[in-house]
């Protein structure tokens, strides 16, 4: 359980002249959700989406530091972006069904990948919808197009896209607020059902979120990482003032 | 005056532009077709034209405009869609694109009998290709290319930033998230734009008069060896469009029933387009149903 999977040394980001990350050192162990919190724009997302290279796509973005995924660096010049998303995926916070039916978004990362095989496909589909809790309400319409979904089950539906090929990581970013509550309260469901298979970090607004399914919980603030710790210790006895006023909801 | 009067007098003006545009259009067409409708039968749609007696169809014409329009489209599409894949989803805005957009869009507005003459000069003088089919389907393609891939590129802005982040997230490569997922979902709009350009390239004459030419030899529809030179499929022979027709008959015509002619030219033309935009709109919504089985 201790067997650290991802690190981050000293990694600054900057948007052209501006630093939005401000050397973060944040190690996170094999299984188990992180939440990351802090106010809007204090880099948690920005800091979320270094970990799969999701950054590459803006332009001007400069960013220093290593980052370790089983001790492979992500920033090294020979890394393998492609390779990198294989193993570390990501939910987004507008769900992104592709314009598929449901069937063809769960394995169209697989079908791309090669793999041919009905029946395995057939296994893949059934098995990442029934991890992302959403089989029953999809089984029978599995050839109707995604987008015809709700937007939770929408979110489900790209969870289990991820889940299909099989990443060891997965990273969300604020996956729940774009739903309403009992949409939110099954994706959290099926995170924790989630929690002991996967290494899932995830970006949230929700303080009761964080707390409800967190096993450990990072406090961001102005491109700083200001603490990390068990997420009792977090919310119950904060180390920093910081962490304690964003808590209690003196700001932010 | 306070803001629902405002609203109901704004509304009614709108009505009133949008009213005058769809009579100006119907008024047009219905010209168009009450003259040229009565002129057509089998024999004007499918016989040779004739320079001076009555009777002369505008088979060969209406042939060489589809012909044309094929090998104009076969050319310029895949460049008009790998020029827009590169400007939208690969190239970093900088000065070479913004140069790039800025040409795209200086030869789009470029009348056609300039980008015409220039065919003439370059593809029919220089290039010694002659009046010819191929001549003039280069002209179009310069002709084309910039609006083609203006209005393919808008319809790859049309797909959300989230999707492609989404074909990434899950370790599909930049090319892979372009050709299986973004394609896809904007093949409808990409569609759009190729029947708008098909109808301008179809209905284009200043072009094709210096490079296409203006005669119609006969055909032989029982050769279909390109090499031959009476062949229909033959690239190197001239080729008068029906627009080119259109405006020949009526700038130099001297047939007897030049008038008629042109009627049912045009109404054929017109015809013609509009069957080609139901039919590429039916086809683009399989292709879509198939793509993407929404």
């Amino acid at each position: 359980m201790s067997e650290e999977i991802l690190t981050t040394q000293d990694l600054h980001l900057y948007y052209g002249e501006k630093e939005a990350l401000k050397g973060i050192n944040l190690n996170f162990d094999a299984k188990g959700i992180t939440a990351l919190i802090g106010p809007s724009g204090c880099g948690k997302s920005t800091y979320l989406r270094t970990l799969n290279r999701m950054n590459d796509l803006i332009p001007n973005v400069t960013i220093t530091g290593t980052i370790k995924f089983k001790g492979e660096n992500l920033y090294a010049p020979n890394a393998d972006t492609v390779e990198i998303r294989k193993e570390i995926g990501m939910v987004f916070q507008q769900p992104n069904p592709f314009p598929f039916s449901i069937y063809d978004n769960v394995i169209y990362g697989l079908r791309i990948a090669g793999e041919k095989d009905k029946e395995k496909l057939d296994a893949v589909v059934e098995k990442s919808l029934r991890q992302a809790a959403v089989w029953d309400e999809v089984k029978d319409h599995l050839h109707e197009s995604a987008l015809a979904l709700s937007g939770g089950q929408q979110q489900r539906v790209c969870i289990a896209r991820v889940l299909a090929v099989s990443p060891e990581i997965i990273l969300l970013d604020e996956p729940t607020s774009a739903l309403d509550p009992v949409s939110s309260s099954q994706i959290e469901a099926t995170l924790l059902n989630l929690r002991h298979d996967y290494t899932i970090i995830i970006v949230t607004h929700n303080l009761q979120q964080a707390s409800r399914i967190a096993d450990r919980t990072a406090f961001f603030m102005n491109g700083e990482l200001v603490e990390v710790d068990q997420t009792k210790n977090i919310f119950m006895n904060p180390a920093k003032k910081q962490t304690e006023d964003y808590i209690s909801g003196r700001f932010g | 005056m306070d803001t629902k009067k405002q609203n109901k007098l704004a509304i009614g003006a709108l009505y009133g532009i949008a009213g005058l545009v769809v009579l100006i259009l119907l008024a047009l067409l219905g010209y168009i077709l009450a003259s040229g409708l009565p002129q057509l039968s089998w024999h004007f749609l499918t016989a040779p034209a004739k320079a001076f007696l009555k009777g002369g169809g505008v088979g060969v014409q209406l042939f060489n405009s589809f012909y044309l329009l094929i090998l104009a489209m076969a050319i310029s599409f895949p460049i008009a869609l790998g020029a827009a894949i590169y400007l939208y989803e690969y190239a970093r805005d900088n000065w070479v694109t913004t140069t790039i957009r800025t040409a795209i869009e200086i030869l789009s507005s470029l009348p056609s009998v300039v980008v015409g003459l220039f065919g003439f000069l370059f593809f029919v003088v220089k290039l010694r290709l002659g009046f010819s089919i191929l001549s003039g389907a280069f002209a179009l393609t310069f002709f084309n290319l910039p609006l083609l891939t203006r209005s393919i590129e808008d319809s790859l802005r049309t797909i959300d930033l989230e999707q492609r982040e989404g074909g990434l997230a899950l370790g599909l490569s930049r090319w892979e998230t372009v050709t299986r997922v973004i394609l896809p979902a904007a093949v409808p709009s990409i569609l759009t734009g190729v029947i708008l350009s098909a109808g301008r390239v179809f209905g284009e004459a200043a072009a094709l008069i210096y490079t296409a030419g203006q005669s119609a030899p006969a055909l032989n529809f029982a050769d279909w060896n390109p090499f031959n030179i009476s062949s229909p499929l033959n690239p190197m022979r001239p080729a008068e469009t029906l627009a080119v027709h259109i405006w020949k008959i009526n700038s130099e015509g001297i047939m007897p029933d030049a008038k008629a002619i042109s009627s049912g030219s045009s109404a054929v033309l017109i015809i013609a387009i509009l069957l080609f935009n139901f039919a590429a709109r039916y086809v683009g919504k399989r292709l879509y149903k198939r793509l993407t089985s929404a």
